[in-house]
């Protein structure tokens, strides 16, 4: 549990974070029964942080995301964003969502990536077209986009969907697993991809994903959450390097792993 | 047991490996299709020689029963559409049912939207909407007739009236299931671009929910068409000038049978160019484009 919660990122010291998390607890309240989704998680996101939120499935990275997004108001503590907290969705917040539906059926993959600037009243027509043509280049769809979303593979989907949050020029980028129903080829072509964007405008992002594999590679400091209901076990600095990825693959693999054991041997 | 097991072990077979023929080497794999093949597979024109054909059954069977105040030919038939044309007076007919069908249509469809809107926007609206469609959805549109004439008396408001009726509730009942059946993800793109309120419903929710809000708009021309044929046969004098069905009734009355049949062609031609024209166009201009629909 001490375990570097409270070592701060390299570059922080000379910044305040973008992000603020704070003893966030988040409920479901369904007709039948109250679901604690997180309970009492913290974290800091500074600006230019791969941020990701790793943890076994149901542990409640999609409702953080939410969260942060706007989307689910914590019933405890509290998330600001620029010291400033948040109280509904907004674009200075654009989400990337896990599912292919994301994008709108009725728009071409230009007015897609158009369509928040607009809606959001952030920029000229002119300006938006102008913005979405330089990102779709960005993702290398310059060939489709005046093409419907159904005519698009599913990563190719998902690349629109990067564009279109990332043209948005957003304070942060909320990506919840945008790779998950993607090939193991595609994925680690987009997870290249996405770490060349990175190296080209420096963007935060907020990252969630279940693959111990996928954190380490596209992250550069890994929240790691304990299966349901979601408390931080451990916030590591990821380490790319052959040998560095192979053993922070094993110790976040025995830290996962350990709740497992001993919820085993808990229960005889 | 365990011998019936044993029997269940799929056989242990040589493996094999093939060189695969060159695509060269196959034949025929792709060719273009004769032309008698492909004019066979465009359905209208298949559907044509079957009318060709229906035409020249009833042609042949009237001239047999050779009864004209019965059952004209087919040949009478079309000569009496032609001169009805010609002479203005079904044009005029036409005109008229169709002038009180778009306003009534029209009014219905504003009904339904305010409606829905209510619906979408408040718990009180979608148990409104819910136990009001559930209510008169199964009513017949005819069914309240009388109590329009009641209310409005002899006239195109109580036309009007039961149009409203018979699309309102249509109409309502599909928009609004494809307004629950937008995706939780569409939902939350939305919002996350800042769109709220009307503006949100305008260009998130009606466009995901078109198919939906299509078929229930298409479902209540339907209903709104065979509604007023009928709401003019029981009377149809209204300013002088009857609609369609008014024309149908008169004609029976006098006996010309042959106009009779003009204006049930009549009644049909529109039918049938609304629905597979004017509804196709739209629909191939919007959700089959967008790969929302087949
Ligand atoms: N809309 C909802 N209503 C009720 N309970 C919910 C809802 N969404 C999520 N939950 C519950 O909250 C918990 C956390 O869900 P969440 O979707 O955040 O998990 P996750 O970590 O994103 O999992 P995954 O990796 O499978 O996507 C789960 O136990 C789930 O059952
Ligand atoms: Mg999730």
């Amino acid at each position: 549990m001490a375990l570097a919660a409270d070592s701060p990122a390299p570059a922080a010291d000379t910044a305040a974070p973008l992000l603020e998390v704070e003893g966030v607890t988040l409920q479901y309240k369904t007709r039948q029964h109250l679901v604690t989704a997180t309970y009492r998680v913290d974290f800091r996101v500074y600006r230019g942080d791969r941020f990701i939120l790793l943890g076994p499935s149901g542990c409640g990275k999609s409702s953080l995301l939410k969260g942060v997004g706007g989307f689910l108001k914590p019933v405890e503590g509290s998330i600001r964003l620029n010291g400033r907290a948040i109280e509904r969705p907004g674009p200075d917040r654009m989400m990337v969502f896990q599912e292919f539906d994301q994008l709108l059926p009725w728009k071409t993959v230009k007015q897609n990536v158009m369509f928040p600037m607009l809606a959001s009243r952030r920029c000229s027509a002119r300006e938006a077209a102008e913005r979405a043509m330089a990102y779709i280049a960005k993702v290398g769809l310059e060939k489709f986009c005046d093409i419907y979303p159904h005519m698009l593979s599913g990563g190719m989907k998902q690349r629109v969907a990067i564009a279109r949050a990332m043209a948005m020029e957003p304070a942060i980028l909320l990506m919840d697993e945008p790779f998950a129903s993607l090939d193991a080829l595609t994925r680690r072509k987009m997870q290249d991809e996405l770490l060349l964007l990175w190296e080209d405008i420096r963007f935060t992002m907020l990252f969630v994903t279940h693959s111990i594999e996928e954190a380490i590679i596209v992250g550069n400091r890994i929240l790691v959450l304990s299966p349901h209901p979601g408390q931080v076990k451990a916030e590591i600095n990821s380490d790319r390097s052959p040998d560095g990825a192979a053993s922070l693959q094993r110790r976040i693999r025995r830290m996962l792993f350990a709740e497992e054991v001993e919820a085993a041997g808990a229960s005889p | 047991m365990s011998a019936g097991r044993a029997a269940l072990l799929p056989p242990s077979r040589p493996e094999f490996e093939r060189e695969t023929l060159d695509a060269r080497n196959i034949g025929e794999i792709e060719r273009p299709l004769s032309l008698l093949e492909r004019l066979g597979n465009i359905a209208a024109l298949r559907r044509l020689l079957l009318l060709v054909l229906l035409a020249a059954v009833w042609q042949a069977y009237a001239s047999w029963l050779d009864n004209p105040l019965i059952f004209p030919t087919f040949a009478d038939t079309v000569a009496a559409l032609v001169k009805g044309v010609a002479s203005g007076e079904l044009v005029a007919r036409t005109v008229t049912s169709i002038k009180v069908l778009v306003m009534g249509y029209a009014a219905g469809v504003a009904a339904a939207a305010l409606l829905t809107g209510f619906a979408v926007s408040t718990r009180i609206g979608t148990d409104l909407l819910t136990t009001l469609t559930a209510m008169f959805n199964p009513l017949p549109a005819i069914a309240l007739l009388p109590l329009g004439l009641l209310w409005f008396g002899l006239g195109n408001p109580s036309l009007i009236f039961v149009l409203i009726h018979s699309v309102l509730w249509a109409v309502s009942l599909n928009t609004f299931s494809g307004f629950l059946a937008v995706s939780q993800t569409l939902r939350m793109a939305g919002h996350n671009y800042g769109l709220r309120g009307l503006r949100y419903v305008a260009r998130i929710l009606v466009p995901a929910a078109l198919p939906a809000i299509l078929t229930g708009l298409k479902v209540g021309w339907a209903f709104a068409w065979r509604t007023l044929i009928a709401a003019e046969l029981v009377f149809g004098v209204s300013s002088g000038s009857g609609g369609l069905g008014w024309f149908i009734y008169e004609n029976k009355n006098e006996l010309e049978t042959a106009n009779v049949f003009a204006g049930l062609f009549t009644v049909i031609m529109i039918g049938l160019v609304v629905e597979s024209v004017v509804f196709r166009a739209v629909e191939n201009g919007t959700v089959r484009k967008w790969g929302m629909q087949q």
